[in-house]
């Protein structure tokens, strides 16, 4: 359904250039959820705002690559043709913040109603029923005396409900999640996980999930890229990446996170810090913190390897190891 | 809300207060009533029965309660020039003064808005700039001078409109721009700053990812919120120009509030003065309550704060 390819945005700043997204290829089929994992400043957010050629303005620009949604070139499209027939309508968003993602002066229903009128898809009256039915799907209780409230009305977790039933009121293809649980309390991030799901399984949707919570991201997505200085340095299948990640950062991150029920004196962590991204050191970005760095690491990015099951890892050793 | 009107309209009583009692004490400061009001000659008798006609004989608390009781009925003496009651006079002066407000304010918000909008969506372009030069022209160039300026050309020089007076709908246009001028500059640049937060916050973005148009984004779900201190500006400067926007009024000869009160200070008709003093505190305060009662309808947050 959705094939980015070799997918660059940068972001043109006073001081520099950012390569925050800096050459991603991925495939995402429906009924697909595709974890998207890397630290802040990894390029994740930038990625999804790509997709929906949202990249901060006046700053950030595609500068090359493809992003194909059924078989449509997206990348490249004018703005107005993005808006009316892509944004909201084949491919939506719910964002980090619950806190901040709603309009404050405007009552929860017509925030919901919003794209279906936007995206003509019923008329004024029928919109508002219609919005009812969307909060009524992501499990708000008593969704239509709900609707007449203004977002200030609600709990955290609850305006993460409306924001999601803003996203899939049109029964978006692609529906991208920016890290839609870090803001909220453990209890309220499984019973919107559980949403998620329900959505999926309701609308068959595709979802690239960004985050940086690699428990959630288990629990959740079926493949996993993870994202490194722009760049997707490992992908894989859930099973596959948690038991024998190839590579070494992925190590890193593996190693860093605790396990319950396993003593462990101290948590291993990346040395280091992530890099500059007005400039990303040569050759592998990670080459600095890793600790099988070689020479060659420092001279070239390395190629991209196919494994056996269907992964991919960006990384010198592999190559070796297959040569 | 109900709690805090409650509590805005106990602080604006408290306002109005101080407003008479400033009122009363410049009155006994700005010298012997009796001085002026009898001839030179005058003997110390007439002196004396003259502060007891006028009341000036009692103790100063005494004095301060007859004031206030005959204020709150509306009461502060007769004028010296025109020999009727000085409220009463700017009363009758007053709708003349809410015409001009009312179109100056029509003015300044018809420009500002979509100037102030289009400055931010279009920000850095030539009408963000230019929009900043007329700001800054708008916010240095004293309003009487602009209103002197549209005499000389566009009334004098090229005849298209009355010079002053007030009648026609014509007569209130130069008067109107004249008056609009400072505010239009004000509320363009504070429209522009609050709508450049606007169209920087997380929920903007999350309408443009959901694919509304740009358009709709802006005009209804941007600029609501963008509007709020617009309102309060809306508020304060209506306020000023209802309790006399003496400088136009005089070069315009608008017979309303403000020049009345211009020509009493002249003419030291001191009853006049107060009551203008007093018109333009009470009309103050009422207008920043209706301001307050107005975000309640922007904005829910505050309704139920």
């Amino acid at each position: 359904m959705l094939q980015v390819r070799d997918l660059k945005t940068y972001l043109y700043l006073k001081r520099g250039v950012v390569k925050a997204v800096d050459g991603v290829s991925f495939d995402l089929a429906s009924g697909e959820t595709l974890g998207l994992i890397g630290e802040s400043g990894s390029g994740k957010t930038m990625m999804g705002l790509s997709l929906l050629g949202l990249p901060p303005k006046p700053a950030g620009r595609i500068v090359a690559g493809s992003i194909k949604l059924d078989g449509r070139e997206l990348v490249g499209l004018d703005e107005e043709v993005l808006s009316r027939e892509v944004r909201g309508r084949q491919i939506a968003m719910i964002s980090q913040d619950p806190m901040t993602s709603l309009n404050p002066v405007f009552t929860v229903g017509d925030q919901v109603a919003a794209p279906i009128r936007a995206h003509h898809l019923a008329g004024e009256r029928s919109a508002i029923d219609m919005a009812v039915a969307e909060l009524d799907r992501v499990r708000v209780p008593s969704a239509r005396e709900r609707a007449g409230d203004y977002p200030h009305q609600f709990s955290g977790g609850m305006r993460q409900r409306v924001v999601a039933a803003m996203a899939i009121a049109c029964r978006p293809r692609l529906l991208i999640a920016d890290e839609p649980t870090s803001a909220l309390d453990v209890t309220i991030q499984v019973q919107f996980m559980d949403l998620i799901e329900k959505i999926q399984a309701d609308t068959g949707a595709g979802i690239l999930f960004i985050t940086h919570d690699l428990g959630v991201a288990a629990s959740l997505c079926h493949r996993i890229a993870v994202m490194y200085a722009g760049r997707i340095v490992e992908m894989a299948g859930v099973d596959r990446l948690y038991s024998d990640p190839q590579h070494p950062y992925t190590q890193g991150l593996l190693d860093s996170v605790p396990i319950l029920g396993r003593r462990q004196k101290r948590l291993k962590s990346i040395l280091g810090s992530p890099p500059d991204p007005l400039s990303p050191p040569g050759g592998c970005a990670f080459h600095p913190r890793c600790p099988h760095a070689m020479e060659v690491c420092r001279q070239q990015v390395p190629p991209t390897v196919a494994m056996s099951d269907g992964g991919h890892v960006a990384c010198w050793l592999k190559v070796d190891s297959t040569a | 809300m109900a709690r805090y009107i409650t509590k805005r309209a106990l602080q604006g009583l408290i306002a109005i207060f101080g407003a008479l009692l400033i009122v009363f004490v410049a009155q006994r400061l700005s010298g012997d009533p009796v001085a002026l009001m009898l001839p030179m000659d005058a003997s110390e008798a007439d002196f004396a029965a003259m502060r007891e006609a006028l009341g000036l004989d009692k103790p100063l608390l005494v004095q301060f309660a007859i004031f206030l009781g005959n204020a709150l009925t509306g009461d502060f003496g007769q004028s010296y020039q025109w020999n009727a009651p000085a409220m009463g006079l700017l009363i009758d002066r007053l709708p003349a003064t809410l015409e001009l407000a009312m179109a100056g304010l029509f003015f300044a918000v018809l420009l500002a808005v979509p100037l102030g909008v289009f400055s931010a969506v279009h920000r850095g372009g030539w009408v963000d700039r230019s929009a900043k030069i007329f700001a800054m022209l708008g916010q240095a160039v004293p309003g009487f001078w602009i209103g002197l300026l549209l005499i000389l050309f566009i009334a004098v020089e090229l005849q298209w409109l009355p010079a002053y007076g007030r009648g026609t709908p014509a007569h209130l246009v130069l008067p109107a721009i004249a008056l609009g001028w400072y505010p239009v500059a004000a509320m363009t640049r504070t429209l522009r700053s609050s709508m450049l937060d606007v169209l920087e916050s997380d929920y903007v973005r999350m309408e443009r990812a959901i694919g509304l148009p740009e358009r709709t984004i802006i005009w209804r779900y941007a600029l609501r919120n963008a509007a709020v201190p617009l309102v309060t500006m809306v508020g304060v400067y209506f306020a000023n120009m209802l309790g006399g926007a003496f400088v136009i009024e005089v070069v315009f000869a608008w017979p309303g509030v403000g020049r009345t009160v211009v020509d009493a200070v002249f003419a030291r008709d001191f009853p006049v003065v107060q009551a203008g003093v007093m018109l333009s505190a009470v009309v103050f305060v009422v207008m920043n309550l209706l301001v307050d009662l107005s975000y309640g309808f922007i904005d829910p947050r505050i309704r139920r704060g």
